[in-house]
């Protein structure tokens, strides 16, 4: 359970958050829609210890991240546009690196049932440059769940993927969900994030202001009251 | 704390492993030092006496020259698909991210400079056979002191809009210590003087080594975390 | 409290400064074996130790900064960068004017000189950095990790370089004796307070338009918003 309270993030001048309060239950799928600069990246970097509050708490299971972040990190999984892979090393290798930053028992086998889940055990031993978007990214949810984390958070996922790639990312995600696993996203794809999530909110210049349960909205409805509150927010 | 080093030495190998096996950072590398060492003979009169008064200065340009090539390489490999922000959500605390790159670049640094060492004698006509263990000794502790501030201020420069071209006006005048040391002992120790003559430099050197270590490491952590 | 020191330190420092002049060009004797010329080191030590000084503050400023993330520190940091190589080039061309009829040389390799063109190198590549960073708390951080590590090179350099070679000469000699007259030692006496609080006064300001200009900042932020 991931437990957000008046979270607010500053640089200099500039507030990218603004006393964000969010519960998020174990097992849950949230997602986070708002235009570019609403601060959803900012608000994962934080859940994901990479950046510091100016003020306000995160707790995950019961732990404040800021004082025990490196038990923290253990439980989470981070996707995001960006791959973290290095170009020049296997795809297996990748894997074995990550792997054992995080200490996984058995790697190697899990590696191999990693690989063979996202569709890439035949790709194993090239390098990571050569593969396409699609596959790139499917590589980055094995390496995101390496650690087999209890939290997974994903930023803008989508971005960048063809059709079929978004199709696949979708049914993963789909998978990942129906095996308990915490999950926060972040994206601008209402289609997707609506059909795949349980919660949605809407983040706007640093403020959560619209949350309902996925199954209230419909696309239609909720594009208009998208298009509503980002008019609101301008 | 057998976990912290093993996870460092990891991210060491990884590096290790990259450069080795794209070998272009390696070969621009070597052929920039050697390079310089060719540059530099042509500013000098040909088999003049005095070329053995200048060599040590113009070794230390050439491992300098070369070593801060790589270094502004090092961490432009973290950036490329943002593994920075992979290694940074590892639970290694991030004082070990220094660490291993730090082990890396030394590493690889060391590598360049003892292919071109032999090419240097060659060129300058010097036997350096007898002058090696201590030789050794300065080049360890001249290319530690380098590549411990050289980790973090790449670590910075790659933060930088335009930071290749910065990278070396923050490295150059930080090194003038290590230059000044490195040059002075190595001339010595050709010269075939004993350790009591250049011991002075050593010590600086290892001073130099420990006080920009320790900040380092210390600092790091403040500078990637936002 | 502090709008009153600000008001307060160009009067005292204004008749300071009268004194040093007098002090320097007419108190002090002329050097038997530099001449006149010599007058120039007055200057030249306070502008030195004052520029050493703001390095100094830079130091404090970076490392308050990295623990506390609060502006003010940067303030302090940048303000104090930009002074010390100001003086900097001061100490850098008053230098070369004395030496080259005294020594015959503008140049010389000598540890202070070294360190000085050395300081004033890391802190012009210091300010490089700072201009090439929007973002104000990234700008911050990566300037005041700069601050910190030139500063701890300061000894260092100031050691290699003496130990490398050595002629400036030592106006404190060796057991803690001053080699000057005492009319000499009076001046410097003077000249290096007044030249420190001109320093203050100096900081204080730069310090105020760095507000100023975060001020203004926000208000075009606050207009561009309501437009």
């Amino acid at each position: 359970m991931i437990e957000v309270s008046r979270l607010w993030k500053s640089y200099g001048p500039v507030d990218a958050l603004r006393g964000i309060d969010l519960k998020i239950e174990k097992g849950e799928f949230l997602t986070v829609f708002g235009p570019n600069g609403a601060g959803k990246s900012t608000l994962l970097k934080i859940l994901s210890t990479i950046i510091k509050p100016t003020s306000g708490k995160v707790n995950i299971d019961g732990i404040d991240i800021s004082s025990a972040n490196e038990d923290a990190r253990k439980r989470i999984g981070v996707i995001s546009h960006k791959a973290f892979l290095y170009g020049n090393l296997s795809a297996k290798e990748n894997l074995l690196f990550f792997g054992r930053l995080y200490d996984v028992p058995d790697l190697e086998k899990r590696i191999e049932e990693l690989l063979a889940e996202v569709g890439l055990a035949h790709r194993a031993n090239d390098m990571v440059r050569t593969f396409s978007r699609g596959m790139l990214q499917r590589l980055t949810i094995a390496r995101a769940i390496i650690h087999n984390p209890a939290i997974i958070l994903l930023d803008e996922p989508y971005t960048g993927l063809d059709q079929h790639a978004a199709r696949m990312l979708t049914n993963l995600l789909k998978k990942l969900h129906t095996e308990d696993k915490t999950i926060v996203m972040t994206t601008h794809d209402i289609t997707n994030g609506l059909e795949i999530s349980d919660r949605i909110v809407i983040q706007i210049l640093g403020k959560i202001v619209f949350e309902d349960r996925s199954s209230n909205q419909t696309v239609e409805s909720f594009e208009r009251v998208y298009f509503e509150k980002v008019g609101e927010g301008k | 704390m057998g976990y912290y080093f093993k996870k460092v030495f990891l991210i060491a190998a990884k590096d290790l492993r990259i450069e080795f096996r794209s070998k272009e950072k390696i070969y621009s590398m070597m052929l920039f030092s050697l390079l310089v060492m060719v540059i530099f003979n042509f500013a000098f009169e040909p088999g003049a006496e005095y070329i053995k008064d200048v060599a040590p200065g113009i070794l230390w340009v050439a491992f300098i020259f070369a070593a801060s090539l790589g270094l502004s390489r090092s961490f432009v490999l973290e950036k490329e698909e943002d593994c920075m922000q992979g290694l940074m959500l590892s639970p290694l605390d991030r004082s070990g991210i220094y660490l291993g790159k730090v082990i890396g670049n030394f590493i690889f640094a060391m590598v360049i400079e003892l292919i071109s060492l032999p090419f240097f004698a060659v060129f300058f006509n010097l036997s350096l056979t007898s002058a090696l263990p201590p030789l050794m000794i300065v080049i360890v502790l001249a290319t530690f002191g380098f590549i411990t501030v050289g980790t973090l201020f790449s670590a910075l420069s790659v933060g930088i809009r335009g930071g290749d071209m910065i990278l070396p006006l923050l490295l150059f005048p930080m090194q003038v210590p290590v230059i000044i040391s490195a040059v002075k002992s190595t001339g010595l120790i050709m010269a075939g003087s004993g350790i009591d003559t250049y011991s002075q430099w050593l010590k600086l050197l290892i001073a130099f080594d420990i006080i920009f270590f320790v900040a380092s490491f210390v600092i790091f952590e403040y500078l990637i975390e936002e | 409290m502090k709008e009153k020191i600000k008001t307060i330190l160009p009067y005292v420092d204004l008749p300071l400064i009268i004194l040093a002049l007098y002090m320097v060009f007419i108190y002090a004797p002329t050097d038997s074996y530099m001449g006149d010329i010599q007058r120039i080191f007055y200057f030249h030590v306070s502008f030195a130790w004052v520029g050493f000084l703001s390095f100094f503050c830079n130091f404090v400023g970076s490392i308050m900064y990295l623990i506390k993330k609060e502006r003010c520190w940067d303030i302090l940091a940048v303000s104090a960068a930009e002074i010390g190589i100001a003086f900097c080039l001061i100490v850098l061309t008053t230098g070369p004017i004395w030496a080259r009829p005294v020594w015959g040389t503008w140049w010389t390799w000598d540890p202070r000189l070294v360190t000085f063109l050395i300081l004033t190198f890391m802190y012009a590549a210091y300010m490089t950095v700072r201009n090439a960073i929007e973002e104000e708390t990234k700008r911050a951080r990566f300037a005041a990790v700069i601050g910190i590590i030139a500063f701890l090179n300061v000894p260092l350099t100031y050691l290699a370089s003496h130990l490398w070679r050595t002629i400036h000469p030592d106006v404190i000699r060796p057991g803690g004796k001053w080699g000057l007259d005492p009319a000499m030692t009076a001046t410097l006496r003077i000249a290096v307070p007044a030249i420190t609080i001109f320093f203050v006064i100096l900081l204080l300001r730069r310090m105020d338009l760095e507000g100023m200009r975060d001020r203004v900042a926000e208000l075009k932020k606050k207009i561009m918003k309501e437009a």
